[in-house]
């Protein structure tokens, strides 16, 4: 499945009597890299949640380009295909998502892990794009290590790979700088970098505005559930730039 | 069946490294059996209806310590939430874990059936392929109801709790019926009493089968 733009239209989440999102129109283009800032409990999980397809909006609706499927609230599920199991989960198979956790198993080495995912996705030579991922995250040592051996910051760039593993439409990426080290951010940076020149659709959710900075196109400010703040990235791709764009949101 | 071969494979890769349900569930089956097998010590041998309610416990309270584990295992890492992201139907999710708790439980049946033939005195060879059907068939019937609620109870906190307090009432009908069918085969009754029994199960286990296929993605997807 391609799609080219990713259009959300009023999503709003309500869980119990808690608003996480309310009213979010947003769209998300091709090749364009998205900062997703906001102070804790803005909604930023619970967005990011919805695009993934993992969580369902209680209203609005999210159209994944012309071609794509969709999802929407209340219940309803709209998908442009004929067939909508099948459409499901070709549009989940066009998703990559980098979370809190490294969605990875333990007793698996980093390696098998790998190309556990990628036949789960089913990438062609899922062996050999295993190998070639896990060195270039730099693994390649510890591949054949139980990932319950590896630490915080190995685990996350395991984590990285595998959401890299089937070379995704829509990168999500939620605090994808946590645990790594000075050369791990330098890394990710460039590996997202790589994502966004292919031309993928991506969205980085972090408080690291060191990280992210040069990396951006646009920045989105979340705040108490709304969208306080969404241009294009500030032309000085610095980090105060970036920091004085999110108070200026936040305070708004 | 390819994702179902997959997932399966790697329930059964990291198993095997960790050792940790099949060692649980045995010896906690173990332990169940000679618990029942002290308690009738001294007194009359216990008839054949003892020693069936005893298998088919057994096998019960050990599967539920196995399904606990395998759903925990899942959730360290968060990796129910990859299975939920990948591009496979819910229902190959549910069908691997069905497949994976009761390829356990087959096990645990295995050492369970000769300890109760041992320690109970019950011979069991000739009768042991109609045996194994209906232990087949509960294990399916069991399983089928277990991984629809293990899957679901995701992240309630008292999930542990809720279990086995969910899947026993909705199990009842497979221990009577695995109860019922092994006495009728250990006494010797007519070919149609176990007969019954076996298709009572194989019906149970359609509808539980068709209904977990059915209701696991509502269940596990919205707010994963």
């Amino acid at each position: 499945m391609t799609f080219d733009t990713v259009d959300a239209r009023g999503l709003t989440k309500v869980y119990g009597r808690q608003r996480a999102l309310a009213g979010v129109d947003l769209t998300l283009r091709a090749g364009e890299a998205t900062a997703l800032l906001g102070p804790n409990g803005a909604g930023k999980s619970t967005l990011v949640g919805i695009l993934a397809t993992l969580v369902s909006p209680t209203a609005g609706s999210v159209r994944y380009g012309a071609s794509g499927g969709g999802v929407s609230g209340g219940g309803a599920s709209s998908v442009a295909s004929d067939d909508a199991e099948l459409a499901d989960d070709e549009l989940r198979g066009a998703i990559g998502v980098i979370a809190h956790e490294s969605h990875c198993y333990g007793d698996l080495t980093g390696h098998e892990n790998l190309v556990f995912f990628a036949r789960l996705y089913g990438v062609a030579d899922a062996r050999a794009t295993a190998d070639a991922l896990i060195a270039r995250v730099g693994l390649r040592d510890a591949a054949r290590r139980p990932a319950r051996t590896y630490s915080r910051g190995m685990l996350q760039r395991l984590a990285v790979a595998r959401a890299l593993v089937h070379k995704p439409r829509l990168l999500l990426a939620d605090e994808p700088f946590t645990g790594l080290d000075r050369a791990g951010v330098a890394l990710l940076s460039e590996l997202l970098a790589e994502e966004r020149a292919r031309g993928c659709i991506m969205v980085v959710v972090t408080h690291d505005f060191d990280a992210v900075a040069p990396l951006i196109d646009r920045v989105v400010v979340l705040a108490r559930g709304r969208i306080a703040h969404d241009a294009a990235a500030p032309a000085q791709r610095s980090t105060a730039a970036l920091a004085d764009v999110y108070r200026a949101a936040v305070q708004s | 069946m390819r994702a179902i071969g997959l997932l399966l494979w790697k329930d059964v890769v990291v198993e095997l490294r960790a050792k940790e349900l099949v060692y649980a569930t045995i010896f906690f089956g173990a332990v169940v059996i000679l618990v029942f097998c002290f308690a009738f010590l001294g007194g009359p041998k216990p008839t054949v209806d003892v020693a069936a309610g005893v298998l088919w416990v057994a096998i019960t309270l050990a599967g539920t310590v196995g399904i606990s584990r395998a759903f925990e295992r899942e959730r360290e890492g968060d990796t129910m939430r990859a299975l939920l992201l990948a591009p496979v139907p819910r229902s190959a999710l549910y069908l691997s874990k069905l497949s994976a708790i009761s390829l356990l439980m087959v096990i645990v049946e295995t050492v369970a059936l000769l300890l109760v033939s041992l320690l109970f005195g019950i011979p069991i060879g000739g009768i042991l392929p109609s045996l194994v059907a209906l232990l087949f068939l509960g294990t399916i019937g069991f399983a089928a109801v277990a991984a629809l609620f293990g899957a679901s109870l995701g992240r309630a906190r008292s999930r542990d709790v809720l279990l086995p307090l969910l899947v026993y009432p909705i199990v009842v009908p497979v221990l009577i019926a695995g109860t019922r069918g092994t006495v009728a085969l250990l006494v010797g009754a007519e070919p149609a009493v176990a007969s019954f029994w076996l298709k009572f199960l194989l019906v149970f286990d359609a509808v539980f089968v068709s209904l977990g296929v059915w209701v696991f993605e509502p269940l596990v997807a919205g707010d994963a």
